[in-house]
Formats: C-alpha cells, sequence, structure tokens
C-alpha cells in the first residue's frame, strides 16, 4: 500500500428521482490496498459503485483518478481507464471454455480483415492459465467449460480477466453472496493476491466478518453518509458490528 | 464425451445395421446416390446449425431453397446472362436473411415468428414467379460445375466441402465464431464484454438465407428442372439435423461437424429403409425417433461428463481438507 490515492471523490451528491441516494460524499481510496465498503441495503453502496464505474454520472462532486479529474461517461471509458467493475452476476458465458471466456471480445488474432481474425488458440490457452496462476487458482485445463466451475472459481476467473487486461482498480459488488463458506475463502484470497500485484480493490458487501480479514480500510454507509472512514488497525470488529446496526 | 461424438457413435450403429439388414446398402452405387443428394442438404444444415448457435431459428430456408433458383431460371429465360442470373438469385437469399434478421432484431420478436411469416411469403413469391407454370431449365447454366457426375461423387461433394471447411474454420478458429458462442450462450454477457451482438446475430441470418439459396441452386441444377415445391419441409429437416448433431435449441452449442453428420445420418436412414424393403412411409417415423433418441442420448452423455467432473471436483476439495486437517495437526 502506498500513500498515493489513486482515486479521490469530493462532495458526491446523486438524487434519483427526488431520492437523495448520495450526500456530500467524500472519499480517499489509496493506492494498492483492498477498501471494504459496508452498509445495510439501501445505504447508498450501490449508487457508488454506479458512479465510480462510470454507469451513472454524479448531480454533483468531482472524481479524481490518479490526480487527473475525470468525468465518464460510460462504463466502457471508465474500463479503457482501469477501472473494471464485477457485478454479483458475473460477465461468463457458461457453456464456453475458460480461455474463450477470457478472451471474450478481446481475441488474439493472427491476422485481420477488418476486425475478424483466426484466433491464436495456444496463445491464448496460455495466458488465460497465466493469469489464473496469478490470482491463485489452479485449474487443470483452460479448455474447462465454465459451466463445471464452483461459484467461487467462476469469480475466479472474472478476476484473473480484469488482472489480465491490466485494470488498475476493481470494484467487486458482493462477489461472495451466494457463496458457501469454502468458497467464499476462495474469493478472499484472490482478492488477498489483487493486493500483491498493485491492483486497488474496492470491496461491496454488507457482510462484514468477508472483508474485515483482508481490508487495509473500512467504510462505512448508511442512508446515502459515509459515517465512519477508518483504517483498519484504529477499529475494531465490535466497533464497526455497532457502527452497522446502529448507523 | 462431446455430442456430436454420440451422434457418430449412432450413425456408425444404424449404418451397421443396415448393412446387416441388406449388404448392398454400403455398396458403390449406394453411396453414389445418397452422396449424389447429400451434399444440397448438408449446406443448408450449416446454415442452419450456424444460426441456432447464435440463438435464433430460421423456419424459411425450405422456402429460400425453391426460390433463389426458380428466379435465376426465371432471370435467364428473361434474357439475362447466366452468371448475372446466379449472381442476383443468390442475393436473393442474403436479401431474405436480412429481412429475417432485421425484424427479428429490429421489433424484438421470436426469429420463429418472423421465419415462419417469411416461409409462407418466400413459397408463394416462388409458386407466382412460375406464372402457373414449372418453367423449363434452360442448359445456358453453367449447372455441370455444381452438378457434375465424378465416378462416385458428385461436383456438388466438392462445393460442400468448401462450405464446411470455410464455415468450420469461420466458427471454431476465428475470433468471429467466439462472438456466435458467445451471442448464443448469453447475450447480456456478451454484450457487456463489448460484443455487438445484433451484427452477430444479423450476419448469421444472411448466412443462412445464403445457404440455403446456394443448395436449392445446387437442387435445381441436379434434377435440371426448377420446381415450385422444392425444399418442402426442409426446414424441419434441417433443424432435425442440426439437432440430431448436438446442436443445442436454446443456442451456444454445436459444431459444423454434427450437423453435417445429422444431414448425412438423416440421408442414410431414408435409403436404409428402402433398401431393407421396409415400406418407404415408415421414413418419416425412423426420423422422428431418430430426433428423439439423439436428443436424449446427447443430454444423457453430457449430464454424465457433468456429474464425473463434480465428482472429481469433490474428491480435490476432500483431499484439500485433509491437507488443510493434517497441517492444522501438525502446528
Amino acid at each position: 500500500m502506498s500513500n498515493e490515492n489513486i482515486i479521490e471523490c469530493k462532495d458526491l451528491n446523486k438524487y434519483y428521482s427526488g431520492v437523495h441516494a448520495l450526500k456530500n460524499l467524500s472519499l480517499k481510496i489509496k493506492k494498492d490496498s483492498v477498501v471494504g465498503l459496508i452498509g445495510d441495503n439501501g445505504a447508498g453502496k450501490s449508487t457508488l459503485i454506479k458512479i465510480l464505474s462510470g454507469a451513472h454520472a454524479p448531480d454533483t462532486g468531482q472524481i479524481y483518478f490518479e490526480g487527473n479529474e475525470v468525468k465518464f461517461k460510460s462504463t466502457k471509458q471508465a474500463m479503457n481507464l482501469g477501472i473494471e467493475t464485477i457485478y454479483q452476476y458475473s460477465a461468463l458465458i457458461p457453456q464456453m471454455s475458460i480461455a474463450r471466456n477470457i478472451f471474450i471480445g478481446r481475441e488474439q488474432t493472427n491476422f485481420s480483415l477488418g476486425s475478424i481474425g483466426l484466433m491464436k488458440s495456444k496463445t491464448m490457452d496460455k495466458a488465460a492459465m497465466d493469469a489464473l496462476n496469478d490470482v491463485e487458482l489452479h485449474l487443470r485445463s483452460p479448455d474447462t467449460p465454465v459451466n463445471q466451475l464452483s461459484g467461487g472459481e467462476r469469480q475466479g476467473v472474472v478476476i484473473a480477466r480484469a488482472m489480465y487486461f491490466k485494470s488498475k482498480v476493481l470494484i467487486l459488488d458482493e462477489p461472495t453472496n451466494h457463496l458457501s463458506v469454502k468458497e467464499t475463502n476462495k474469493v478472499l484470497r484472490f482478492v488477498e493476491g489483487l493486493k500483491k500485484q498493485g491492483v486497488t480493490s474496492i470491496f461491496i458487501t454488507h457482510n462484514l466478518s468477508h472483508v474485515y480479514p483482508i481490508a487495509d480500510h473500512l467504510c462505512v454507509m448508511a442512508r446515502g453518509e459515509k459515517i465512519a472512514d477508518l483504517a483498519k488497525e484504529d477499529t475494531s470488529i465490535d466497533e464497526l458490528t455497532d457502527l452497522l446496526v446502529n448507523g | 464425451m462431446r455430442p456430436e461424438i454420440s451422434t457418430f457413435i449412432m450413425f456408425i450403429v444404424i449404418m451397421t445395421g443396415f448393412f446387416i439388414a441388406n449388404d448392398k446398402f454400403l455398396s458403390a452405387r449406394n453411396i453414389r446416390i445418397v452422396m449424389g443428394i447429400t451434399p444440397e442438404y448438408i449446406i443448408v444444415a450449416i446454415g442452419i446449425a450456424i444460426l441456432m448457435i447464435s440463438g435464433e431459428f430460421d423456419l424459411s430456408v425450405g422456402s429460400v431453397f425453391a426460390l433463389v433458383p426458380m428466379t435465376m431460371v426465371q432471370l435467364v429465360h428473361q434474357g439475362i446472362p447466366p452468371w448475372f442470373a446466379i449472381a442476383l438469385g443468390l442475393s436473393i437469399g442474403i436479401a431474405v436473411g436480412f429481412v429475417n434478421g432485421f425484424i427479428t432484431l429490429r421489433f424484438g420478436i421470436p426469429s420463429f415468428i418472423a421465419t415462419l411469416g417469411m416461409l409462407y411469403i418466400a413459397r408463394s413469391l416462388t409458386t407466382v414467379a412460375t406464372g402457373g407454370f414449372p418453367p423449363p431449365f434452360p442448359h445456358s447454366l453453367p449447372n455441370e460445375l455444381f452438378v457434375f457426375q465424378f465416378e462416385v461423387f458428385r461436383a456438388s461433394l466438392f462445393w460442400m466441402l468448401g462450405v464446411a471447411a470455410i464455415a468450420g474454420i469461420m466458427l471454431h478458429r476465428s475470433n468471429l465464431g467466439n462472438w456466435i458462442y458467445a451471442t448464443g450462450g448469453d447475450t447480456g454477457a456478451a454484450s457487456s464484454m463489448g460484443i455487438k451482438t445484433n451484427n452477430v446475430k444479423m450476419f448469421c441470418f444472411i448466412l443462412c438465407g445464403f445457404l440455403a439459396g446456394f443448395a436449392g441452386m445446387i437442387q435445381t441444377f441436379r434434377i435440371e428442372a426448377p420446381l415450385p415445391s422444392q425444399g418442402y419441409l426442409l426446414e424441419l429437416e434441417s433443424i432435425a439435423a442440426a439437432v440430431i448433431g448436438g446442436v443445442s435449441l436454446f443456442g451456444g452449442v454445436g459444431t459444423i461437424f454434427g450437423a453435417a453428420i445429422g444431414a448425412i445420418l438423416i440421408r442414410f436412414l431414408e435409403s436404409g429403409i428402402i433398401m431393407a424393403r421396409i415400406d418407404a412411409e415408415w421414413f418419416r417415423a425412423g426420423l422422428g425417433s431418430l430426433i428423439i433418441i439423439s436428443v436424449v442420448f446427447n443430454t444423457w452423455v453430457v449430464r454424465r461428463g457433468e456429474n464425473m467432473v463434480h465428482k472429481n471436483n469433490a474428491e480435490e476439495d476432500m483431499k484439500d481438507e485433509n491437507n488443510t486437517k493434517e497441517k492444522k495437526d501438525e502446528a
């Protein structure tokens, strides 16, 4: 973790048809850290992610990425800068192989007529396995169809994909929802691995016990406001639980 | 195991069965007869299979199979040069594919409905184009190039192999093929990864229309008579061929090889029933049973494969747990 801020938000406000969904939110996210963003349903977590991922624009306020002010018009723009968002229901094609899923829409080709070309299957298979190994996911073959993987392994494939395409910030929206304890631990290990490789992750969850062990920083939200923003060494699981429950 | 492999096994079993019933079934003469007509059906099945993999249907292929050659013949009778008439005819196939795709994608209706409408429209146009009588076949058309009979095989077999090779490389080796599978597998996920799914589907509709017309042209060139009834019920038979060959009705799964084997299997089933001196009326009952049995068999094979993987995963998890326990014990 460095002292540089990779993302800084200043006084973000967002209204949805009269509802004040995000109130004067300011947030600093340090490079190479894991930030746990916690809060109950309706706390404004999703609104914040949508703004950071470029899906929605804030009504007022500024976002700085690596020190420069940014105004995203689309998620593609955010992705090009290196902010990739992983939603609960991951963007994988169940019947297709791991390698093909990792390279969907960004296939490596030998030559191309327009945008069509022959795929370099071997190179892609190898790169896929390397990408999976980088997130400590050891699967037998890049040809395995994704529908034969467990929920945690699927999250691993999506994370490996984001890593391979050099994301700087990974926003994970409830990545451990509906996963067994064992699978949850796998996902947590992937996220820990990200930090080592210089990727900042924002881990959104309503389950404090999932994010607490791996987070460097914890940010609690309630009713559209940030009610606490603490480094892990300055807080405890009891204090955070109290904040979450009593807001 | 992949579904098209189980189709191949079924193919071997059925061929052996008919061979036992009548050893002339696999004689050069019979293979020559069957393989003389099969390429046309394989080409249509390839187009249908690619479209089904992208997640859509085309029920109009049987009608396009008649409309395209009818257009060519009538244009030649109007004094249009043969090669130009062929080009115009094939572009009718492309146009029908485009209209099918446009209606389906622009208005968001099921392709089943859009192409069901086109089935009637294109058949009607074919009949109208005859002006009441099937026209004679103009011998200025270069039909020998497409259907010349060699010792055992016709030229159409080589055209079919060409189509299959190009389609196979496109579907299995190119990034476009990857997009087709992704689009049919999960349209939402594919478009969230930046694939223009509507363009991909449109391409498949057009390809399907083109191949149906091309195959119809070969049939007309072979029998040297443009019949308005040509390709009647072919749409169902092509879907049957694709499904027998392991193409999924829900998109995202299937191969060119599978669809081709499915089409060959149907033609040899027809021939086998005749050669075994069974009443030819039993062909449809045989085809119906084949469809059901092959899909049940394919599903069973795929499930078995998945169960084995899950069993392996479970075993590995057990190993993991034991390892962790051992580590804890050591500590």
